[in-house]
């Protein structure tokens, strides 16, 4: 059995025929080839898959893709416009908010929406947000620093 | 904040400098292994023993075979013709039992692999693996806890062995007899570091293909040692090694788990070669923290000796070193580091230490961050506070005595190793000072009345790194740099490291950017393809920078040199009147030329000097005399919730020396890394195994890695004592953090309960258990 979805990713109109079982991370890595989302565990602990699901994060190796039938997904492919990086992107490149890279495009996408929520949040309200992504590398400290960087940076009109 | 790769200037060494890597790790244009996609390419999946000991009495895969989109089904039978799995163990009384890619008649542990599915894509191979009929017979008697295993009676793991020792290793010195016969006060403590998930968040991944026409095998590997890999894939698929060429793409993580050759690598290039398709595998987290290597597994009986005045004297260890049910890589031989490095910092010379690997029918074990050094540093660092206690001596006053002054470098350790350079004593008083000790210690009073359970730790770590002398590691210790300076004058770094987050491309780009005078953006370090860069070992041991980047300034000092001759030939001058600054060649009488047209110039030789070669190029090789020995302090405060057993740390202040930096915000990033996956098993981590052998904890769920809520804000600074190894005087960082967090974060939480008259916890310290043993207390 196949379905037809018709998605809106990253502000572009995709059409495609899918296995009802296909997961949506597997539907944007194979099908549309946008492979900045990662796999990290595949049960929606380490957030190596999230993205921006009608403008809410989702971790996307828990969601069918016919279940983002109609609807606007934004993965960190999306988020540079004309070649200029996002604030969020521009944060984590200053403050070392990244080491091996695995986790921080879910990551990025976690903070874009969790700054959408509380543009300006103290250093507890982003460990907080960040929970649901998980990242080996870096301790957390300079990601802290990063989201900081990019709070300041939006509300400063950058 | 860190400062933009602009204009030059100050020298980019010593800077704070953002990464050159991260434009395309923060674009989503980073190519991982799992990114990688051949025409016509297929997947497999793995199928894995769910039983921790059992005979495999056959196999039918033939309802896998007749799903649509499955190609083959290859089980231990048809791997055959595949070299085992190597070990790289050497000491006489080692058992190496046959290590096959696949089991044949026998499985030693959950997850240990079985069959393999090859399908037209990852649901269809999975569903494959899912088909597959294999009729085992379980084992009633498995060997599933070290300790046990060394009985007389247990089961044994590989009935070819009269019991589970996999080897037994003995190490002394100084008279430790007389040293506990002269002692007044002894100490004695049983401490277990469990088995850790090393668990970097991009898993395991390969992608095999292999050309007919060429007859090449091409492996994409998730790994840190692409070079070893390619020779033991040649040597395990019985192909000339020039025919193999190993590339590892972005690499998501590794942390030691990644320098390995593991049974799936083979696999997938054996069934390129006959599927004749390239081929894909992707593990999964379930995989990774079952059959990845698991750090640590290690137990340890010590017994300390000192005088009334706190003078050390000397030391007894017995070690059990978890095995699991064969060996990996280097199995082996990390707990024999941990027992070079367990006299610490400390000058007592009298030591003797029995280690006895055991196998387990369990996972094998194998190196993960630190690497047998959080060992023994969790050790000595525990029983010398225990010994602190007894003494009734403050433990920073215990450690200062027992330290080698700075004028006793280079010293000697009780275990034969020769510590490079080091002032322990300061960066233990930085980190008491950076603390505010004395009024802790007045703070701490005040609170204990007040009934609060607040202590302080502190943890002096010493580690071995900058691996290694070759004669000292098992497959060549030296690194390689070839540096081509293009016809343009941009600069192409080869290096024979295999970074997968460290961020070498920016040290070494800030490097060659000062020595040639060049913008960091004329540079470009390539590695991690053995096609591109022909010599190399890898990245693990905290050795990129010591030993990878001192290859790196030796071949750009001759390309220097030899951009010498050049300028000098143009001039009409001799080289020895020619020098070289900011990317200028200066002669006699005010002649100048850039490096720049000395590159061109080099390249289309119009006049090339006599006895000189074409081209602005140099490989070198670097071969360490020794290894590097960063230390450092680490301090934490730490509060107990009586109720509920839950710990908080309150401060972490961590001093650290490494030698000399080229990035200070790359060497933060490292150590904040490292100091989480200490805090991980002090706090959260553990590998749980039943009685039975079955796995608990198989997913992030139940194996649970810090998050950006448990990790304290981490205050730090650095000493600087260069090392006397290598021109660039670095030490290592890798690993540092790991090694330095976890006694001080225990000895903290210990100190808290002392109150209570609780002497020790093991790790980790959940609150449960700590819940436990205040309540055993108060009962007592």
């Amino acid at each position: 059995m196949q379905k037809t979805i018709q998605v809106n990713v990253n502000g572009r109109e995709y059409e495609r025929t899918v296995e009802p079982r296909l997961l949506l991370v597997h539907f944007l890595r194979e099908d549309l080839g946008l492979t900045g989302t990662h796999i990290g565990c595949e049960s929606s602990v380490c957030g190596a898959c999230t993205v921006l699901l009608e403008g809410r994060a989702v971790k996307s190796c828990t969601v069918l893709a016919v279940q983002a039938n109609g609807k606007k997904i934004e993965t960190i492919e999306g988020l540079a416009r004309n070649g200029d990086l996002h604030a969020v992107q521009e944060g984590f490149w200053n403050e070392h908010g990244l080491q091996c890279g695995f986790c921080t495009p879910g990551m990025i996408l976690s903070v874009c929406q969790l700054l959408a929520d509380n543009p300006s949040p103290t250093k507890d309200e982003i460990r907080h947000g960040i929970e649901g992504n998980l990242c080996r590398c870096t301790g957390y400290q300079h990601i802290v620093n990063a989201v900081e960087a990019a709070a300041k940076a939006k509300a400063g009109g950058a | 904040m860190s400062s933009p790769t602009t204009t030059k200037t100050e020298p980019f060494v010593g800077r704070r400098i953002r990464r050159q890597e991260d434009p395309r790790l923060i674009t989503g244009t980073a190519t991982y292994v799992d990114d990688i996609k051949k025409p016509g390419m297929l997947y497999f999946a793995v199928l894995r023993s769910p039983y921790p000991a059992a005979k495999i009495k056959s196999i039918d895969a033939s309802k896998a075979l007749e799903l649509p989109g499955v190609r083959a089904v290859y089980t231990g039978k048809d791997a055959a013709s595949v070299g085992p799995v190597p070990c790289a163990g050497s000491m006489p009384t080692l058992r190496v039992p046959h290590h096959t890619i696949l089991a044949t008649d026998r499985v030693y542990y959950v997850g240990h692999p079985v069959a393999a599915a090859v399908a037209s894509d990852r649901y269809i191979a999975q569903d494959a693996v899912a088909r597959i009929e294999v009729d085992y017979e379980p084992l009633d008697e498995v060997a599933a806890d070290p300790e046990a295993a060394l009985g007389k009676d247990s089961p044994r793991v590989h009935p070819e062995y009269p019991d589970n020792v996999a080897f037994t290793y003995h190490q002394e010195g100084g008279d430790v007899e007389k040293a506990f016969a002269e002692a007044d006060v002894t100490v004695s403590q049983r401490f277990v570091v469990p088995r850790l998930a090393p668990s970097p968040m991009e898993t395991r991944g390969v992608v095999a293909e292999y050309d007919e026409g060429a007859k090449e095998l091409t492996i994409y590997s998730s790994t840190q040692i692409p070079h070893l890999l390619k020779t033991q894939l040649a040597l395990q698929l019985n192909m000339p090694e020039h025919h193999v060429r190993v590339i590892a793409p972005e690499v998501g993580g590794g942390f030691g788990s990644k320098c390995n050759v593991w049974a799936e690598e083979a696999l997938a290039g054996l069934i390129a070669m006959q599927v004749k398709k390239p081929v894909k595998w992707i593990e999964t987290r379930r995989e990774s923290i079952m059959v990845v290597a698991h750090g640590r597994g290690h137990i340890t009986h010590v017994e300390l000796a000192a005088k009334n005045d706190g003078t050390l004297l000397g030391m007894k260890l017995n070690i059990i070193q978890d095995i699991g049910g064969h060996h990996q890589l280097l199995t082996p031989i990390i707990p024999t580091l941990a027992v070079l490095m367990l006299p610490g910092l400390y000058k007592f010379r009298s030591f003797t230490a029995d280690l006895t690997g055991v196998f387990t029918n369990r996972a094998p074990t194998d190196l993960y961050r630190g690497a047998g050094r959080p060992e023994a540093t969790y050790v000595i660092e525990r029983i010398v506070d225990i010994m602190a206690d007894k003494l009734g001596m403050d433990p920073a006053e215990l450690r200062r005595k027992n330290f080698p002054a700075p004028g006793d470098f280079p010293f000697q350790s009780a275990t034969g190793l020769t510590y490079d350079s080091g002032d322990y004593a300061k960066v233990m008083d930085l980190a008491l000072e950076r603390v505010g000790y004395q009024n802790f210690l007045d703070e701490q009073r005040q609170a204990r009345q007040d009934g609060r359970l607040l202590g302080i730790g502190l943890s002096t770590y010493g580690e071995i790194c900058a691996f290694g002398p070759s004669p000292a590691t098992p497959a060549g210790g030296w690194e390689s740099a070839t540096i081509h300076v293009e016809a343009t004058g941009k600069v192409s770094i080869m290096t024979g490291i295999s970074p997968h987050g460290q961020g070498e491309e920016t040290a070494f780009s800030q490097m060659a950017a000062d020595r040639f005078g060049i913008a960091m953006d004329d540079v470009v370090v390539i590695h991690g393809d053995t096609a591109k860069v022909h010599y190399g070992i890898g990245t693990f041991g905290s050795r990129g920078i010591a030993i990878g980047g001192t290859a790196v300034h030796l071949a750009m000092e001759d390309v220097v040199n030899k951009g010498i001759r050049f300028a000098a030939h143009l001039m009409e001058a001799e080289p020895e009147e020619v020098t070289f600054e900011n990317g200028v060649f200066s002669g006699p009488g005010g002649k100048t030329t850039t490096f720049q047209e000395v590159a061109l110039e080099a390249h289309l030789c119009r006049k090339l000097p006599p006895g000189t070669e074409p081209g602005l190029s140099a490989t070198r090789f670097y071969e360490p005399a020794n290894f590097a020995f960063p230390f450092g302090a680490h301090i934490v405060i730490a509060e107990v919730d009586r109720e509920t057993g839950e710990i908080k740390l309150l401060r972490y202040v961590a001093i650290d020396d490494i030698g000399n930096v080229i990035n200070p915000l790359l060497v933060d990033g490292q150590l904040h890394g490292g100091i989480a996956q200490g805090l991980g098993p002090a706090l959260l981590e553990e590998v749980v195994y039943s009685e039975d052998g079955q796995m608990l904890t198989g997913t992030f769920m139940d194996y649970a890695i810090p998050k950006a809520k448990h990790m304290p804000w981490i205050e730090s600074d650095r000493t600087v004592t260069p090392a006397p190894g290598n021109p660039l005087g670095a030490k290592g960082v890798g690993e540092a953090g790991t090694i330095g967090s976890l006694p001080a974060i225990v000895n903290a939480v210990v100190d808290a309960l002392s109150p209570l008259g609780i002497q020790h916890i093991d790790i980790p310290m959940t609150p449960q258990r700590v819940w436990k043993a205040i309540q055993e207390r108060s009962q007592a």
